[in-house]
């Protein structure tokens, strides 16, 4: 099977390469994101961190028993100029 | 920084409803979306809702949009539109984008009613222009007037997949086929039978094997699967398809939630991780409320009664309900109806 698509649009992350990171040791979407950049991209993982759990608990490692998936500003895609500058005005 | 009693998270049926509630109580209110209007998903249910005469069953959707829109602006509920939440912190401060400019919002109750996201399906050639969320697929119908495409395939036999299907075929689309790898339809009959009237074929225990195409998807290729979901060899099938719709579950936005460090757990049935809330709808931070699809995927009809609790809550816990009697009465009466919405099964 073809294992060559991907899983993450923003990072263009493929499934072969979320496979290798589970099976290197990677077992949250946490440590999947650290290892492969998936979920790390424009969107944050709004559309990949649901496969990667579904990928994770097809290997063993259901949602119930693990952490979710980090969450840190800017949780939309905004230019860093936009907010860096009114930063400096406050 | 701008200060405020209230701040809501999201104008769609979940935060105006809670909006409207605290700002019945004389609560500074101020709800903030990121869409140019508010509503929410609720414009583009052009569909009937379902449930008793009281929880405004047999309206359409964008009708009762417009009447908490109405409602809205009569308690004086301030709305920031176009208007980006990226960020919480520990005070209760909201980060904000608004016309290209940062600015910062301080709240003494935060109710967030983020909403969901679509969940979508991974298969060789999903990334191919013309597959696309189902529900992104009702906003072009049903708020642009657009057709996705002519040769319509549906994967999800849920009720989004079935009442978009519909929407397609009023709309003028040709649908080939709804299709579900669970071995009976997952939405409610009525939407299925409306589907089948007019002559839409439902396969079950078939999913998507691949999607096909050069500059974007020309067939979909399809595949039987047994009772435990495992693809059956020798049985692919292809059509010929322009746009694939993925009505596969939504998930709920918990971004914030996690930033500000609600805690969370993992519920399948509700759409996976969501907020842990109490019956007033508080997260484990005391300042810090739920509502709508965040906190599990439902009915648009239990994110509103959701909200009210939620807006009234807050309204309790800021001092503005002095006749306490008075409120718990209502918000008893808002949790039987959430238990009628909630058994509620049309067949």
């Amino acid at each position: 099977m073809d294992k060559d698509y991907i899983i993450c649009r923003c990072e263009e992350v493929t499934l072969k390469e979320v496979e290798d990171a589970i099976q290197h040791g990677a077992h949250n979407p946490d440590e999947i994101k650290k290892c492969t950049r998936a979920g790390m991209g424009l969107c944050q993982g709004r559309i990949c961190s649901t496969l990667i759990t579904q990928l994770l608990e097809q290997r063993g490692y259901p949602p119930q028993h693990t952490t979710p998936p980090h969450s840190r500003m800017p949780v939309r895609p905004v230019k860093i100029k936009e907010y860096l500058e009114d930063i400096k005005d406050e | 920084m701008k200060n405020i009693d209230v701040a809501v998270v999201g104008a769609g049926p979940a935060g105006l409803s809670a909006a409207i509630e605290a700002a019945k109580y004389g609560v500074k209110t101020l709800v903030i979306d990121e869409n140019r209007q508010p509503g929410g998903q609720l414009f583009k249910q052009i569909h009937k809702f379902f449930g008793s005469q009281a929880q405004m069953a047999g309206i359409r959707g964008y009708e009762i949009g417009k009447k908490l829109l109405a409602s809205a602006q009569m308690h004086h509920v301030q709305m920031h539109l176009n208007t980006q939440v990226i960020g919480i912190d520990e005070t209760n401060t909201l980060a904000v984008i608004k016309d290209h400019h940062y600015s910062e919002i301080k709240a003494r109750k935060i109710i967030l009613c983020c909403g969901a996201a679509e969940k979508t399906l991974a298969f060789p050639g999903w990334t191919l222009p013309g597959i696309m969320g189902a529900g992104a697929a009702q906003t072009l119908v049903n708020i642009h007037r657009v057709l996705p495409g002519e040769k319509i395939l549906m994967v999800g036999s849920g009720n989004v997949g079935l009442i978009v299907t519909y929407h397609f075929l009023q709309a003028g689309a040709n649908v080939k086929a709804v299709i579900d790898a669970a071995h009976s339809i997952k939405g409610y009959g009525v939407h299925a039978a409306k589907i089948k009237r007019a002559g839409i074929p439902i396969m079950l225990g078939c999913t998507i094997n691949r999607a096909i195409g050069k500059k974007q998807v020309e067939k979909a290729e399809l595949i039987r699967v047994d009772e435990r979901f495992n693809k059956i060899p020798s049985t692919e099938i292809q059509m010929d398809v322009d746009t694939i719709c993925l009505a596969v579950g939504l998930s709920p936005s918990t971004e914030l939630a996690r930033m500000a460090g609600c805690k969370l757990y993992y519920d399948a049935k509700l759409g996976g991780y969501i907020p842990l809330i109490n019956q007033d709808m508080q997260t484990t931070l005391e300042d810090i409320y739920a509502a709508g699809d965040m906190t599990g995927i439902e009915e648009a009809s239990i994110a509103m009664e959701e909200g009210r609790i939620a807006g009234i809550s807050c309204a309790v816990g800021l001092g503005y309900c002095p006749d306490t009697a008075t409120s718990q009465r209502v918000v008893q009466n808002i949790r039987l109806n959430l238990s009628q919405l909630r058994s509620y099964k049309p067949n």
